[in-house]
C-alpha cells in the first residue's frame, strides 16, 4: 500500500486504511433555536396583513438552524473532503481541468467592476464595455474568426447559439430543407443534444479504425438536407483529424456550415486557427482554454466566433465600437437574446486578465505545454494499457483497460484505486467508441515530477490489477465513502424530504 | 420453434417468423455488457413509425445513454412495459423477457441485409465495430 499522505484529512486518526468520515448534512447539524446572523427585519410589520390567506405558509420554514461558527466548520470540512485542481492532479479527459491563476480573480473584484449594476447606463460603464469589446477582439485573434459573441453562459450554450445561427441563416437564404446536422461519433455527447434542441434531427457519422472521421460514411450522409457538420478538433480521442482538410471541401460543396466545438482549444492556442481551418462557427470554453474556473455550480462561459456573413445572426445585444465609444446594439437579423444582460461577466473579465497576462506568445506556449505534457504521459503509459490511435496525441490520450479483462478489472476499478493514491480519476468510460476508456489530459500546468509520479502510480495499479485484483475491487479505502451502489441510486433512489418526513419514510425506497 | 435472430452492426436483433411481417427487437448479449447494468429504458410509443436505422428507444445505464436503432423501418406495434419497473430485465435476460419492442417491418427484404447469428459472432471476433488500438 502506497504511504503518501494525502491532503485529504479528517478529524482524527491515521494509517493507510484511515478512511475519513463523511460530513454530515445541515440537517443532521440542526438544532432548534441555534442562529447565525440575525437579518435585519426590513420588511415593515403589517405589511402582509393584505395578502390573501391561500398563499401564506402554513408549515414552517424549515431551514436548519446552525451557528455561523458550525456553518463555517461544516463547509471547510466539507472543502477539505472535495478534490480539486488546487489540492490534486486533476487528469479528468476532456475537461482541460487546469490551474486558475488566483491573480484572475482580483480583475472582476476592482470596484469599478464589482460594484457595476447590470442596468447601469452604457455612458458609465465605459470601462466595462470596453474590457469585454477587448476580449472579443483577442478572442476574434485566437480563433480566427471576423465576430464573437460573449453571451453564451457554457460551451453546449455556445452550441445552441452557433446551431439557431446556421437555422436563422438558412431560413434567410430560403434553403428551409436544410434540416439535418451530423456528428461525428468521436464528437461531444452536448453536439447531438444541442442540435436536437435547436430542432434539428442528428445524424452519426462512425469514425474509421484509425479514429478519424471516416469520409466515406460522411459522404453518403452529406446531403441538400444538411445544415452544418459539428466537428469537434481535435477529437475526444485527442486526435488532429488528419482529413480535415477534404471534409472541409466536402462540406463546403454540398452548401453546409462547418462548426467546430473549441472546447479543446487548449491544444490549438497561438497555434492554429479555427477560422484558418475552414470552420464557419466555433466556441470557446473559458472555463476550460482561458483558466477561468470550473463548475461548482458557477456560470461559466462559451463565446462564439463566426464568419463575416454569420455576423447578422449574433445574440442581442452587441457590443461595438463608435469612436471612442462603447456602445450595446440589437441587430434586427439576431437570432435574439439568449442571456441576461452581456453574459458571465465575472468569468468573462478572468479570462481577459488571463489573455493579458500571458500575451501572444505566452498563450502559444500553453498549447505547447498542453500537448508536450500530453504526449510525455502517453509515451510512459502506451506500454502499460493500449493507447488509443497511432503516433502522436494532441492535449489528451485515451487507455483502454480492456485487456483486463480477464482478471475481471474494469477502467472503473483502476479510476477508484487512483483516488487512493492521491489524484483526481481520469474520466472514464467515454468516449463511447473505446472499451473501457480511460480519459486522460494532464493540461499545461503539471510539473515533469508531478507527471512521473502519476505514471509510476498508474503503472502499479495495472500490475496490482493482475497479481491481486480483488484488492482493486475494494478500493478507495482512503475516501469518505468507498464504492456508492450507482446501480441500485438509479433503480430504486430513496428520497427524503426534510419538510415533509411523512412523505418519504426512511429506508422506504419510493421509485421502484 | 422460436424465430432466428438477425442482427446489426449497432448491436441490436429482430427476431421475425418465415413469412411473418412483425417481431421482436432488443439488444445483444453484447451490448447489454458494454452498457452495463440497465436503470432506465425510453421505450417508444405504440403506433410509432421509424425509418430503418431511426431511434427507436434510448437506454440508460449508470456509465451513459444509448440510442437504440432500428434493425428495419416500420411500426411499433408492442411495447415491453415490464422494462419499466424492471430494466435490470435488459441485462439478465437480452434476447427473452428483456425484448424492447415489436415493430411491423414495411420490407421484409431489409432483413437480409442484417447479419445471421454466424456472421455477427464473427464480426463480434473481428472488433464489433470498435475502433482499434494502436
Amino acid at each position: 500500500m502506497n504511504e503518501k499522505t494525502t491532503p485529504v484529512t479528517g478529524h482524527s486518526g491515521s494509517g493507510s486504511s484511515f478512511r475519513p468520515a463523511m460530513e454530515p448534512s445541515l440537517w443532521k447539524l440542526s438544532r432548534e433555536q441555534a442562529r447565525g446572523v440575525r437579518p435585519v427585519q426590513d420588511v415593515p410589520e403589517g405589511a402582509v396583513k393584505d395578502l390573501p390567506s391561500e398563499v401564506l405558509r402554513k408549515i414552517s420554514l424549515g431551514l436548519p438552524e446552525i451557528s455561523e461558527l458550525e456553518t463555517i466548520r461544516h463547509f471547510t470540512r466539507l472543502s477539505q473532503l472535495s478534490r480539486g485542481v488546487d489540492t490534486h492532479f486533476y487528469p479528468l479527459g476532456s475537461c482541460t481541468m487546469k490551474y486558475n491563476p488566483k491573480v484572475m480573480d482580483r480583475v472582476p473584484a476592482l470596484p469599478g467592476f464589482f460594484d457595476l449594476h447590470p442596468r447601469t447606463d452604457e455612458f458609465a460603464m465605459q470601462g466595462f464595455l470596453g474590457a469585454l469589446w477587448d476580449l472579443s477582439e483577442l478572442l476574434k485573434e485566437v480563433l480566427g474568426m471576423d465576430a464573437v459573441t460573449l453571451a453564451p453562459a457554457a460551451g453546449a450554450h455556445g452550441e445552441l447559439t452557433g446551431i439557431l445561427m446556421a437555422r436563422s441563416y438558412f431560413r434567410a437564404k430560403g434553403e428551409t430543407g436544410r434540416r439535418e446536422i451530423l456528428v461525428p461519433d468521436s464528437a461531444h455527447g452536448t453536439n447531438p443534444a444541442s442540435a436536437a434542441m435547436g430542432g434539428f434531427t442528428v445524424r452519426s457519422v462512425p469514425s474509421n479504425g484509425s479514429g478519424h472521421i471516416d469520409l466515406k460514411a460522411l459522404e453518403q450522409a452529406l446531403s441538400n438536407q444538411t445544415a452544418m457538420v459539428m466537428m469537434t478538433a481535435p477529437s475526444t480521442l485527442g486526435l488532429f483529424e488528419e482529413e480535415l482538410g477534404e471534409v472541409v471541401r466536402r462540406v463546403r460543396s454540398r452548401g453546409a456550415l462547418l462548426y467546430m466545438d473549441g472546447a479543446n482549444m487548449n491544444a490549438f492556442l497561438g497555434v492554429l486557427r479555427p477560422g484558418d481551418l475552414g470552420f464557419d462557427i466555433v466556441h470557446i470554453n473559458t472555463h476550460k482554454t482561458l483558466a477561468t474556473p470550473h463548475g461548482g455550480g458557477g456560470p461559466g462561459s462559451g463565446p462564439v466566433g463566426v464568419k463575416a456573413f454569420l455576423e447578422p445572426y449574433l445574440p442581442n445585444p452587441r457590443i461595438v465600437r463608435e469612436g471612442k465609444e462603447f456602445r450595446m446594439v440589437d441587430r434586427p437579423e439576431s437570432i435574439g437574446s439568449i442571456r441576461s444582460f452581456v453574459g458571465s461577466s465575472g468569468v468573462l473579465l478572468r479570462a481577459l486578465a488571463y489573455m493579458r497576462m500571458l500575451g501572444k506568445h505566452g498563450l502559444r506556449r500553453v498549447a505547447l505545454y498542453a500537448l508536450l505534457n500530453a504526449n510525455y504521459l502517453k509515451k510512459k503509459l502506451e506500454d502499460v494499457l493500449p493507447v488509443t490511435g497511432e503516433g502522436l496525441c494532441a492535449h489528451e490520450f485515451v487507455l483502454s483497460a480492456k485487456v483486463l479483462e480477464k482478471e475481471g478489472v474494469r477502467a472503473i476499478d483502476i479510476a477508484k484505486a487512483l483516488l487512493d493514491e492521491g489524484y483526481y480519476a481520469p474520466t472514464v468510460y467515454f468516449p463511447l467508441i473505446v472499451p473501457e476508456a480511460l480519459m486522460i489530459e494532464p493540461t499545461e500546468c503539471e510539473s515533469r515530477t508531478t507527471l512521473d509520479g502519476f505514471a509510476r502510480d498508474f503503472r502499479r495499479i495495472v500490475e496490482r490489477a493482475r497479481s491481486s485484483p480483488d484488492e482493486l475491487h475494494e478500493s478507495p479505502s482512503k475516501t469518505p465513502v468507498g464504492r456508492p451502489d450507482e446501480v441500485r441510486a438509479a433503480r430504486d433512489p430513496i428520497l427524503t424530504d426534510p419538510l415533509r418526513p411523512s412523505l418519504f419514510p426512511p429506508g422506504n425506497a419510493q421509485n421502484g | 420453434m422460436s424465430p432466428s435472430r438477425r442482427y446489426t452492426k449497432t448491436h441490436e436483433w429482430i427476431a421475425i417468423e418465415e413469412g411473418r411481417m412483425e417481431g421482436a427487437v432488443g439488444i445483444t448479449d453484447f451490448a447489454q455488457k458494454e452498457v452495463t447494468d440497465v436503470v432506465f429504458v425510453e421505450l417508444p410509443k405504440m403506433g410509432k413509425k421509424i425509418p430503418r436505422g431511426g431511434e427507436i428507444a434510448i437506454i440508460e445505464s449508470v456509465k451513459a445513454a444509448f440510442s437504440i436503432y432500428a434493425p428495419a423501418g416500420g411500426e411499433v406495434v408492442a411495447v415491453n412495459h415490464s422494462l419499466d419497473g424492471d430494466p435490470g430485465l435488459l441485462n439478465r435476460d437480452p434476447y427473452g423477457h428483456g425484448w424492447i419492442c415489436q415493430i411491423r417491418v414495411n420490407d421484409p427484404s431489409e432483413l437480409e441485409s442484417l447479419m445471421d447469428d454466424k456472421t455477427y459472432e464473427a464480426f463480434l471476433a473481428d472488433g464489433g465495430g470498435v475502433p482499434g488500438h494502436g
